[in-house]
């Protein structure tokens, strides 16, 4: 019963990643860098699922220390973007 | 038994949500609505994931970790993905409309 749950833990590991590849479309060809930025959020949100559901898969609590840590690097990696992109004067309101 | 069937069960649910995500990021039409995509159906995606994590483990660290992971999500992704449509909107990326123009 237990490794029926590891190979579909395994599984959805493995589609993660699949649907991930498809997000690469979206950074190669996206017309603005904002798409491009959203890609890779998004794709760096699925390797923390990945990573998730590989800890109990492979039964290693530590890799949900390196989803935390991967988690607070791809935050700042948008926010970082975001903040230093901002024009105040582009703004009316 | 039912433990194992409730936790493939959130799995599949997450990845369904990612998916979901994935296909939105392909196919909107322009930076706001792609990200409007990526926020909900990826934050809900993760914590579906995370939820059957803590029931596989249920010991108190990794339970404890997993909770501290899913707080960290849920309060990041809305807070990046307003940070980069503001600077979006800032810089003048245009946004779809309807043949007519907005609010008609």
């Amino acid at each position: 019963m237990n490794e029926i749950v590891t190979t579909a833990l395994v599984a959805a590991a493995a589609l993660v990643v699949l649907t991930s590849v498809i997000v690469l479309y979206r950074v190669a060809v996206g017309p603005t860098t904002y798409d491009r930025v959203i890609g890779v959020n998004l794709i760096g949100t699925s390797i923390v699922m990945v990573l998730v559901l590989l800890a109990a898969a492979l039964d290693r609590p530590a890799y949900l220390d390196i989803a935390i840590v991967y988690a607070l690097l791809n935050f700042v990696l948008s926010l970082v973007v975001g903040r230093f992109t901002y024009d105040p004067s582009g703004v009316e309101w | 038994m039912i433990l194992s069937a409730v936790i493939i069960l959130l799995a599949a649910i997450g990845v369904f949500f990612t998916f979901v995500a994935a296909v939105g990021v392909l196919r909107l039409p322009d930076v706001y609505s792609r990200s409007h995509a990526v926020t909900k159906a990826d934050t809900l995606g993760v914590g579906c994931s995370i939820l059957a994590v803590a029931l596989y483990f249920g010991t108190a660290s990794e339970v404890f970790r997993a909770i501290v992971l899913l707080l960290f999500v849920y309060y990041t992704n809305p807070t990046a993905a307003h940070a980069i449509t503001r600077s979006a909107y800032s810089r003048g990326v245009d946004i779809w409309t309807t043949e007519e123009g907005p609010n008609q």
